[in-house]
């Protein structure tokens, strides 16, 4: 009933790397593309780009909120401006540009936020963005999106400069994290993948808690309890229908996501489920505090977002169904 | 579409522009009017003699873009877009209600023809203009590129983020507008938070500067004009401006900054307007 083997990890590879290979391919294409730099384009993966394009690529020093603008007044000329810096400072330090410049005027510009989640480790809680997903989500017009692994972060980018009309935020992070998608698994804008099948409890996670929950569901299959897995890419717009038949199928759901509990992904899910089909609710996410420096792996066990936290979760939330 | 106004047609159409700002404040209820009496020259001589711009085709890839980043001068703007014909002017008076295209703050998704850019968040508009500029640059485009900013808006720091990047890409395609009215809402701009030396601060950012007296239309002509004739530098052209020029009994007083006349108080502004014009 369990594809056990359905998916291994090929390589830990950071998920920028997918950003940097997306935007390289997509910009080979179309030569409207624009990239915008605020002088960390090698560390976000963007040089790839750089290098080959010069005249597209555009460095604007350290000033984001003036990266948004450029990027919006670019956007209403046809092109199509993509910025990338360090989610902190790409989704927050700019969010009222965002807001107002990018979205209101509905305009195409891409936003990436990289460096996201706890996983950036030793800089400490400065640059780590566990936040972004709630700030930009709530803003009207704009597009979520938060791929698991670098091969899919670069379908992500390819698919926001190609597929997205609007405003669009592309999350991925520095750390070496499982490669265990495949590029022919496709990747459509607001369509969920059920990575695993279960009836017991669903656990639906983005980013590269993705992989932590197909081990959780591997761990749990061990104690007879069968978990149906979600990777949710797009956390905007959220695919409702295949969260719906989850929490039929299921009854009980557990959210993964390396931000805050309030107001990510587990927070988009809740608000849907509550008003459509409650069932009990588990959140595995930062517990509404800052960071700290450590390495990856320790921070993610630190803060309780490592497979057995997953399955501990899963368990709790079977016995409130 | 390029006029060649006659400076008695800009000077009466301006003065219409004036008297539309007001009567369409006053039926709002609420709005700004210093600002916007206070810009209605200038707007008059963008939109009748300096854009290069069709009103008939409001999305002319060729068009001069106007940039406006002060979103709460929108009733001026609203006006010199209805005269230069393209909306009815009747639809000024729908300002700031319910439905209106004419939202209190510039909307573009309300789909008010003429209009480029959704503004009111206030040190944003040059980071736009400079992206609009480069793209021009970019596609080897003639089109110019003219921002129109407010004194107290430059103390945003974005502002001069984006002042030098437009020196750093030598964008000789752009020429900002600096209000300088000398007046913001908590009062002047010394006390709130000095400025000053303003034109060694462009100058020194990188920028060509120009000064002019933004109630003299053929002063404002002649800056637009240098302007076109700078290469290799972004121009500002810092305007001395009157806030609620044209009624002599509310000029400069900066409690009529973010303030509408009652429909009583419109018609005692329109009879000094006429009385000075």
């Amino acid at each position: 009933m369990v594809k056990m083997n359905k998916f291994t990890n090929k390589e830990d590879i950071p998920t920028k790397n997918g950003f940097g290979e997306g935007l390289l391919e997509a910009g080979k294409k179309n030569n409207n593309i624009l990239v915008l730099g605020a002088d960390i384009t090698g560390s976000v993966g963007a040089n790839l780009f750089a290098d080959e394009f010069p005249e597209r690529f555009f460095s604007l020093g350290i000033a984001e909120e003036n990266c948004i603008g450029v990027a919006a007044g670019m956007a209403m000329n046809n092109k199509i401006p993509v910025f990338a810096t360090y989610g902190v400072f790409s989704a927050m330090r700019t969010t009222d540009f965002i807001r107002v410049s990018v979205c209101y005027n509905n305009l195409h510009v891409v936003i990436g936020g990289a460096h996201a989640g706890i996983s950036v480790g030793p800089d400490g809680a400065t640059h780590q963005a566990l936040e972004d997903i709630a700030v930009m989500r709530v803003l009207p017009n704009m597009t979520v999106l938060s791929p698991c692994d670098s091969t899919q972060t670069k379908l992500a980018t390819i698919a926001a400069i190609e597929k997205v009309n609007g405003p669009v935020y592309v999350r991925f992070g520095r750390a070496p994290v499982p490669n265990f998608t495949s590029q022919t698994m496709g990747y459509e804008v607001g369509k969920a993948q059920v990575l695993m099948e279960g009836n017991d409890v669903t656990i639906i996670a983005t980013g590269h808690l993705v992989w932590e929950s197909l081990q959780a569901a591997r761990q749990l299959s061990n104690n007879g309890i069968y978990a149906k897995v979600i990777n949710v890419h797009t956390i905007k717009p959220l695919d409702h229908e295949i969260i719906l038949n989850a929490a039929r199928q299921t009854g009980a759901i557990v959210t993964a996501e390396e931000h805050q509990k309030t107001g990510g992904l587990g927070s988009a899910v809740a608000e849907f489920i509550v008003q459509n089909y409650p069932v009990p609710m588990e959140f595995i996410g930062m517990p509404d505090c800052f960071g700290e420096s450590g390495e990856p792996p320790e921070l993610m066990d630190k803060y309780g977002m490592k497979s057995r936290h997953i399955v501990e979760a899963a368990k709790n939330v079977i016995k409130k169904k | 579409m390029k006029i060649n106004n006659s400076i008695q047609q800009l000077r009466d159409l301006s003065f219409q522009v004036r008297k539309d700002v007001i009567r369409s404040l006053a039926e709002a209820g609420s709005g700004h009017l210093g600002g916007s009496l206070g810009l209605a020259d200038i707007f008059t001589v963008l939109y009748f003699n300096i854009l290069n711009h069709d009103p008939q085709r409001p999305d002319w890839k060729d068009r001069d873009r106007l940039i406006l980043s002060i979103g709460h001068v929108a009733p001026v703007l609203y006006a010199s877009l209805a005269r230069a014909g393209y909306f009815p002017i009747e639809e000024l008076q729908t300002l700031r209600k319910l439905g209106s295209r004419l939202q209190g703050h510039p909307g573009k998704d309300h789909g008010l023809p003429g209009l480029e850019l959704s503004a009111g968040s206030l040190g944003q508009g040059l980071s736009v203009a400079v992206g609009t500029a480069i793209s021009g640059k970019i596609d080897n485009k003639t089109w110019r590129v003219y921002s129109i900013h407010g004194d107290g808006e430059l103390q945003e720091g974005s502002i001069w983020e984006a002042a030098m990047s437009a020196a750093h890409y030598k964008l000789d395609n752009l020429v900002s507008l600096v209000d300088r009215n000398n007046v913001q809402i908590d009062g002047n701009t010394k006390d709130v938070m000095n400025l000053e030396p303003l034109a060694d601060k462009w100058k020194s950012f990188g920028w060509h500067v120009l000064n002019c007296d933004g109630h003299d239309l053929k002063d404002i002509i002649l800056a637009y004009e240098q302007a076109r004739k700078i290469k290799e530098k972004p121009t500002v052209i810092l305007a001395k401006t009157h806030m609620g020029k044209g009624v002599r009994s509310i000029e400069d007083n900066h409690t009529w900054h973010g303030k509408a006349p009652s429909v009583k108080q419109a018609d005692k502004f329109i009879k000094e307007l006429e009385q000075n014009g």
